[in-house]
C-alpha cells in the first residue's frame, strides 16, 4: 500500500506539472498579442510596451514559464487584466461558494441516484427498470442549459416561486444561504446532470453484487430482505461509486460553468465564462490550474479511499 | 481465409461462440465479429437508435434537396411567423424557415459528431494500444500526457481555445478531437495491458509475430468492443459540446447554423411566446443525443454480456 501510495502521488505531481505546461502553452497559442486583445486595436505602441512589460509578456517563453511556475508555487497566479485584482484573490473568494454549490448538488444527486439505481437493479429487466432508466437518460441527454431555461420559464416566469438568478453583490459564503430561494434552481440543474451517471453505475454494480454467492447465502440463512439490502448489498455496491465521484469532478465543473453563467451564481464557473468573453487569460489560466489540481486530488483520494474500503484491492497492490 | 490464430484469439477473448450460437451451428465458421454483429442486429435499442440516426441523416442531408428553403437572406417581413402553410414549423426572428434551418443546422452538428468520434477513436485506440504494448518508462510518460488532458475538463479547454480564435466548424472538429481521444486511449490501453499477458498473445510472440502484427491482428480487434462504445458516446458528447458553446456565445459566428445556435437565438423568444423557435431544435437535439447514447449503451451491454460468457 505504501509503495502504491508513493507511486500514485508521484504520478499526480507529474500530472499537475503537465497541467501547468498545458495551460501555459494554451495561453501562448493566442494569435496576435494579448496586449492588443485587452487594450483594444487603437492602443498606442507605448501602452502596448508598458502592458507587455508590466505582465512580463516581452520575456522569452521559457523564462515566462519559469517565472510562472515560481509565482504559482508562491501562491501568485498573476493579476487579472480586467478586474485589476490578483487572480488568487478572485479565485479564493469563489472557491468556497463552488464548494457549497457543487457539494449540495452532488449530495442531492447521490441521494436520488443511489436508491434509484438500487431500485432498478432489484427490478432489472422489467418495465419499471426501463422507465426509470429512460427518464433519467432523457434528462441527461437534454442540454443542461435548456433544462435550466425551461425550469426558469416554469418556476420563475410562470409560477413566480423561485428566483431565476442570484442577486449581485454577494461577498461571503454565508450570503449564499441568506438567499436559499436563489440556490434551488442551480443546485437542481446540476444535480439532474449527475443523477443519471450515479444511478446507472449503482445499477450495474448492484446487479453484479446481486448475483454473488454471499447474497444467496444471506437469503438462504433467512436474513431479512431489508438487512440484505443495507448490510450486504449496499455496502459492496457503493464501492465503485467512490471512484466515480473522483472521476466525475471534471464533468461537474464543466456543468458548473454553464449553470453559473445562466443563474449568475458568483462562483468560479461564472468567473471563467466572463474571463473567456473578455480574453482575461491570467484568470482562465489560474482557474484551469485550480480545476486541474482539484481533479488530480479527487482521483488520488478516490483511489486511496477505494484501497482503504476494499481490502482485496489493498492487498492486490501491496 | 481465417488464419488459425484467429480462432484462438476469439476463444481466449471470451468472444468465441457461446450461448448465443444456434444449436448445431458450425462453431468454427462463426467468428467473433459475426456473433457480435448478430447480437447487435437483434438488439432492439441498438436497432432503434440506428434507425433514428439514419432518419436524421436523411432529414439533414437529403431533406434540403426536396424541401428547398432560403437559408441565407434575411427577410424581416416574414419574421417570427407561427407554423402554418409555407412554413410548417414557422420562421425565426430573421424570417428564416425553421424546418429548413433544422436540416442545415443538423448537417453541421452531425458532421461534427461523426468526424470527432471517428478521428478521436482512431488516434486514441492507436496511441493507447501502442503505449500499452511498449510499456515501461515510455508508457508511463505517454500516459502522463493523457492524464494531463483528462485532468482538465474538455469543456474548460474548449472555452479557452474558442475565446482565442474565431472558429469555423473544421477548427472545432480538430479541437474536440484533440480533447476527446484521451478517453478512448485510457480504456484501450487498460485492455491491451490485460491482453498482453494472455496466452494467445504470448503464443503469437513465441511464433515470431512482429509487434506490428500483434497490434493489428490481436490487440486492436480485441479492443474493438471497447472503442466502438466510446465512439458512439463521443458523437453525442461533441454535438452537445458544440451546442453548449454556441449557447455561451463562443460558437462560430453567423451565418453558421447548428441546433445549439438555433436554441440560443430562440431562447430570447422563449419568454416572448414564440415557442416554435425553441422546441423543434430542442427536441431534435435531445432525440439525436439520446439515439447515439442508446446505441452506445446497447453496445456496452452486448460487450459485457459477451465477456461474461467466458
Amino acid at each position: 500500500m505504501t509503495w502504491y501510495l508513493v507511486r500514485r502521488i508521484g504520478q499526480s505531481i507529474a500530472v499537475v506539472i503537465g497541467v501547468m505546461i498545458l495551460t501555459f502553452i494554451l495561453v501562448h497559442l493566442e494569435p496576435g498579442s494579448t496586449a492588443k486583445a485587452v487594450l483594444g486595436l487603437k492602443a498606442t505602441p507605448a501602452r502596448i510596451a508598458l502592458f507587455d512589460n508590466t505582465y512580463g509578456l516581452n520575456r522569452p517563453l521559457p523564462v515566462q514559464f519559469w517565472l510562472y511556475c515560481d509565482h504559482v508555487l508562491h501562491g501568485n497566479f498573476g493579476v487579472s487584466y480586467t478586474a485589476g485584482q490578483p487572480v488568487s484573490t478572485l479565485i479564493a473568494q469563489r472557491l468556497p461558494r463552488d464548494a457549497v454549490l457543487l457539494g449540495t448538488s452532488t449530495l442531492l444527486a447521490l441521494i436520488i441516484g443511489v436508491p434509484m439505481g438500487l431500485y432498478q437493479a432489484l427490478h432489472h429487466g422489467t418495465v419499471r427498470d426501463d422507465i426509470v432508466a429512460g427518464t433519467w437518460f432523457t434528462l441527461y441527454s437534454a442540454p443542461d442549459f435548456m433544462e435550466a431555461l425551461l425550469l426558469i420559464a416554469v418556476f420563475s416566469v410562470h409560477f413566480h416561486i423561485l428566483q431565476p438568478n442570484f442577486p449581485g453583490g454577494i461577498t461571503s459564503v454565508g450570503g449564499l444561504f441568506g438567499d436559499l430561494n436563489a440556490l434551488v434552481l442551480p443546485v437542481v440543474v446540476l444535480a439532474i446532470n449527475s443523477v443519471a451517471g450515479f444511478s446507472q453505475y449503482m445499477r450495474s454494480s448492484a446487479i453484479e453484487e446481486l448475483a454473488q454467492d454471499y447474497i444467496r447465502t444471506a437469503r438462504a440463512k433467512g436474513v431479512r430482505r431489508r438487512l440484505i439490502l443495507t448490510r450486504h448489498l449496499l455496502r459492496n455496491a457503493l464501492l465503485p461509486i467512490v471512484t466515480i465521484l473522483g472521476l466525475a469532478l471534471p464533468d461537474i465543473v464543466a456543468g458548473a460553468v454553464i449553470a453559473e453563467a445562466i443563474f449568475n451564481f458568483p462562483g468560479m464557473g461564472l468567473l471563467f465564462w466572463q474571463s473567456a468573453l473578455s480574453h482575461d487569460f491570467p484568470v482562465m489560466l489560474g482557474a484551469t490550474l485550480i480545476i486541474g489540481i482539484a481533479t488530480v486530488l479527487g482521483n488520488l483520494v478516490a483511489d486511496v479511499a477505494y484501497g482503504i474500503l476494499d481490502p482485496r484491492i489493498r492487498h492486490a497492490v501491496a | 481465409m481465417r488464419s488459425p490464430d484467429d480462432a484462438v484469439v476469439a476463444e481466449a477473448a471470451g468472444l468465441a461462440p457461446g450461448g448465443a450460437a444456434p444449436a448445431g451451428g458450425d462453431l468454427a465458421t462463426r467468428d467473433a465479429g459475426n456473433l457480435a454483429l448478430h447480437d447487435f442486429l437483434h438488439n432492439k435499442r441498438a436497432m432503434g437508435g440506428c434507425g433514428v440516426v439514419l432518419l436524421l441523416v436523411l432529414f439533414c442531408f437529403v431533406g434540403p434537396l426536396i424541401y428547398r428553403t432560403n437559408q441565407t437572406a434575411v427577410n424581416l417581413g416574414l419574421a417570427n411567423l407561427p407554423p402554418g402553410p409555407g412554413n410548417p414549423l414557422g420562421t425565426d426572428e430573421y424570417g428564416i424557415d425553421i424546418l429548413g434551418r433544422l436540416m442545415v443546422g443538423g448537417q453541421s452538428s452531425l458532421e461534427l459528431g461523426f468526424s470527432v468520434a471517428i478521428a478521436s477513436t482512431v488516434i486514441g485506440a492507436l496511441y493507447g494500444a501502442i503505449s500499452g504494448m511498449i510499456g515501461g518508462i515510455v508508457d508511463a510518460f505517454l500516459m502522463r500526457i493523457v492524464d494531463t488532458l483528462l485532468a482538465v475538463p474538455t469543456f474548460i479547454l474548449l472555452l479557452i481555445v474558442t475565446s482565442m480564435f474565431t472558429l469555423n466548424l473544421t477548427a472545432i472538429i480538430v479541437i474536440l478531437t484533440v480533447l476527446s481521444w484521451p478517453y478512448v486511449c485510457r480504456l484501450v490501453r487498460a485492455q491491451v495491458l490485460s491482453l498482453r499477458t494472455r496466452e494467445f498473445v504470448q503464443a503469437s510472440t513465441a511464433m515470431g509475430s512482429t509487434r506490428m502484427r500483434i497490434l493489428v491482428r490481436h490487440m486492436l480487434p480485441n479492443t474493438f468492443n471497447i472503442f466502438i462504445v466510446t465512439t458512439t458516446f463521443a458523437v453525442a458528447d461533441s454535438i452537445y459540446a458544440l451546442s453548449a458553446l454556441s449557447f455561451l456565445g463562443l460558437g462560430p459566428p453567423p451565418p453558421f447554423a447548428d441546433w445549439g445556435t438555433m436554441l440560443t437565438t430562440g431562447v430570447n423568444d422563449l419568454f416572448d411566446s414564440y415557442p416554435w423557435e425553441v422546441y423543434p431544435a430542442l427536441i431534435i437535439l435531445v432525440v439525436t443525443i439520446l439515439a447515439f447514447r442508446q446505441i452506445g449503451d446497447a453496445l456496452n451491454d452486448i460487450a459485457s454480456s459477451r465477456s461474461s460468457i467466458k
